[in-house]
């Protein structure tokens, strides 16, 4: 046990092991850090920003950056919780994200993060980006006006399908995710049981004709805010 | 420029309908009425908007149209789907479980649209002071009505959350069937309430008829012309507000189609474009753009239909239809007893269902069969007829919408009772109310518009705005560039 790490984040401490990045040794504590573009099982990516943390008084993104002895780590603080609001709402007005008829509502991370930090409405100007509707394969479509550019299915296609199916081009706000064919998604070998199609947090690499078969009450975020998977539920409740 | 002697009075907005309009009147210099119109201001656009989008999402896409019957374009979408994945014949508990979800609809639509909507106008008269001829007036003269009519919309809606998810805006019905069925827990809440329902939608039936018979001098000629009906019908001729076949009659019970396959509509209904307005002025084509125009709704379905398949609404067709002896009535306000006979229909319709153990049922989709690139589906909405017709690529991305909505069909109705109304009541008065003008509105508020469900096409119609002196000379005109 003289190998494990100690730190403080909100003041409470916690034990890390070695080589824990701080979202992973908070996840192992009970404590959610938001995050979008991290995902269990994935090398960490560090793009989206969500998971800021201030370290020692210093902003980092708590997916990349290792925990260490003493760090005295602030997460749930008003500061970085606007900070959170800022970047989710430049997601949504960045994109074309119309919840109300987009089949993974209920169960899209972009979507119950703004719901946990309280979004009600955009405070930024939409842009209304033209984006490609790729469903040329017979059994999975792209809609890019849901993707949020956390390159999740680029890494899942790499690391979990040994695919090379994703990846991105351009830059700044001509950026979006490629597949490698030209043909579009029929011309690649990607399969819908792949897990590049499922580690998308938002609807935007789906499986044809699933839709809405889940019902309003039963999707995944329908009764408790994310992460709450993560949190000791409180003791009042 | 304009002629000093023409005038010109606009009624906007038009009150206590969905969606936003206009009526303008044009007045000659003996305030006669030259021209009366009914004008839809309001863009939608769906049907371009949808081209692109998987055809999976249509029925929650679609359903968008409207806040007050997304039901109605819920299913009529998703039937439309089920046609595009072959699989039209649903299991018993998928169809069960959609018309349950159906007639709540119907029930809260009716139950708002006569209680909060047009009650005002029943109750108090139409030239009642307009602070008084309201819901709030309602409220504070007959509290026990205004209740009713809030808790009848609330079961309605309950209906809707037990079989799509959510009162407003669910997702039940998915291609080939429904994503849920009827828990015990959901159908014995919906039971506790269910005699006091039907109790009540008895009560509605009363009320509208004795209102009709009371005011029978005024109101059998308010608004009122004789006028061909269309409707769905079952295929033993019984009213179906979720499946069927097109029937159409005119104004005295001849039959100018029937039993006419939705797939087949385009050979019997064609839409004409006028430059005025957004809305579209449908007609049936074997009679002709001008005399085949048609109203639906309530209405034109107590009148088209041979029978209704509930007891209590079946005698109560036959008691209205006993003032006309048996033949269609063409009285534009008879709309409101028509949608009470109806509510009661509604109200038998989930009495039976919540009692039938189908429901409870776990074989929620049928098998999907021939995939097929084009599909129209319709039912009965609140309002009347609705079609749906989509056609879909070999990538499942919709390529055409076609939407022909309830109140586009009353298009032409709805224009025809604003010009006998303004001719009957406003022309030749020498001062021109609040309380005449709002006799126009009472005849449009009589089909339970709904204006946004209607303005949904998108660049079919030039935008034009002329203006007109008494002798009919243009004096000005604007047109949007092509």
């Amino acid at each position: 046990m003289c190998d494990r790490i100690s730190l403080t984040i909100d003041g409470r401490q916690i034990e890390a092991n070695p080589g824990q990045t701080i979202l992973e040794a908070a996840e192992e504590a009970g404590v959610y850090i938001p995050r979008l573009c991290w995902m269990k099982g994935l090398s960490a990516f560090g793009s989206c920003r969500l998971c800021t943390v201030r370290v020692n008084g210093r902003p980092q993104s708590a997916c990349t950056q290792p925990a260490a002895p003493g760090m005295i780590v602030e997460n749930d603080t008003e500061e970085l919780r606007q900070l959170r609001r800022s970047l989710i709402d430049m997601l949504f007005v960045e994109g074309n994200h119309f919840c109300m008829f987009c089949e993974k509502s209920g169960d899209c991370e972009l979507q119950a993060q703004a719901y946990r930090l309280g979004i009600t409405a955009p405070q930024y100007p939409f842009m209304f980006p033209q984006c490609e509707l790729d469903a040329s394969h017979p059994e999975i479509f792209v809609d890019r006006n849901r993707c949020i550019l956390c390159g999740r299915c680029v890494r899942a296609s790499q690391e979990l399908d040994g695919k090379h199916v994703f990846g991105f081009v351009g830059r700044g706000p001509d950026k979006r995710v490629a597949v490698n064919s030209e043909s579009g998604l029929a011309g690649t070998d990607v399969s819908v049981d792949d897990q590049a199609i499922a580690a998308c947090p938002t609807g935007s690499l789906l499986a044809k004709r699933v839709g809405y078969v889940v019902p309003v009450g039963r999707r995944r975020f329908d009764h408790e805010p994310i992460g709450s998977e993560i949190e000791p539920a409180s003791a009042d409740e | 420029m304009s002629s000093s002697k023409t005038r010109r009075v606009v009624i906007e907005p038009l009150t206590r309908v969905e969606g936003h309009g206009k009526v303008t009147l044009l007045l000659d210099e003996n305030n006669r009425v030259e021209q009366a119109r009914l004008h839809i201001v309001e863009f939608r656009g769906f049907e371009r908007f949808i081209q692109g989008r998987p055809f999976w999402e249509l029925p929650v896409l679609v359903q968008r149209l409207c806040g007050i019957c997304p039901v109605s374009h819920h299913l009529c979408a998703a039937k439309a789907v089920d046609g595009i994945v072959g699989a039209e014949t649903l299991t018993p508990t998928g169809e069960k479980m959609r018309r349950l979800m159906h007639y709540g609809q119907i029930y809260q639509s009716h139950a708002l649209h006569f209680f909060h909507l047009a009650s005002p106008d029943l109750l108090f008269g139409f030239d009642a002071p307009v602070a008084k001829r309201n819901v709030i007036g309602v409220i504070a003269e007959h509290p026990d009505l205004a209740v009713q009519g809030v808790m009848m919309r609330k079961f309605g809606q309950e209906v809707i959350k037990a079989t799509a998810g959510k009162k407003v805006h669910g997702t039940g019905a998915i291609p080939g069937g429904i994503n849920k069925n009827l828990s015990i827990e959901e159908r014995d809440f919906l039971l506790k309430d269910m005699d006091q329902m039907v109790e009540w939608s008895r009560a509605a039936v009363k009320i509208a008829k004795d209102y009709t018979l009371e005011n029978l001098d005024q109101v059998a000629s308010f608004g009122s012309f004789d006028s061909n009906h269309l409707s769905i019908v079952r295929q033993d001729g019984a009213m179906d507000l979720y499946d069927g076949n097109l029937r159409a009659i005119d104004s005295v019970g001849e039959p100018i189609i029937d039993q006419v396959d939705p797939l087949d509509y385009l050979d019997v209904i064609a839409e004409e474009v006028r430059p005025w307005t957004y809305m579209k002025f449908p007609f049936l084509k074997s009679v002709g753009p001008e005399e085949g125009w048609y109203r639906v709704g309530p209405l034109a379905r107590i009148n088209t239909c041979d029978f209704i398949d509930t007891p209590e609404a079946e005698a109560a067709r036959q008691d209205f239809l006993s003032l006309t002896d048996g033949k269609p009535s063409n009285v534009t306000m008879a709309y409101h007893w028509t949608r009470m006979i109806e509510a009661l229909h509604a109200a038998e319709k989930i009495q039976q269902l919540l009692h039938d153990a189908d429901l409870q049922g776990n074989d929620l989709v049928a098998d999907f069969g021939e995939r097929r690139e084009e599909y129209v589906a319709m039912l009965e909405a609140p309002r009347g007829t609705l079609i749906h017709h989509y056609k879909v690529d070999e990538n499942d991305q919709v390529t055409m919408a076609n939407l022909i909505v309830s109140t586009t069909c009353n298009n032409e109705p709805m224009n025809r009772t604003v010009q006998r109304i303004a001719s009957d009541y406003i022309s030749g008065v020498p001062e021109i109310t609040e309380g005449l003008l709002n006799n126009i509105e009472v005849g449009i508020r009589a089909y339970d518009p709904c204006l946004s469900c209607a303005t949904h096409a998108l660049g079919q119609m030039p935008l034009e705005v002329t203006l007109i002196d008494h002798q009919g000379a243009l004096l000005d005109r604007l047109a949007r560039p092509e």
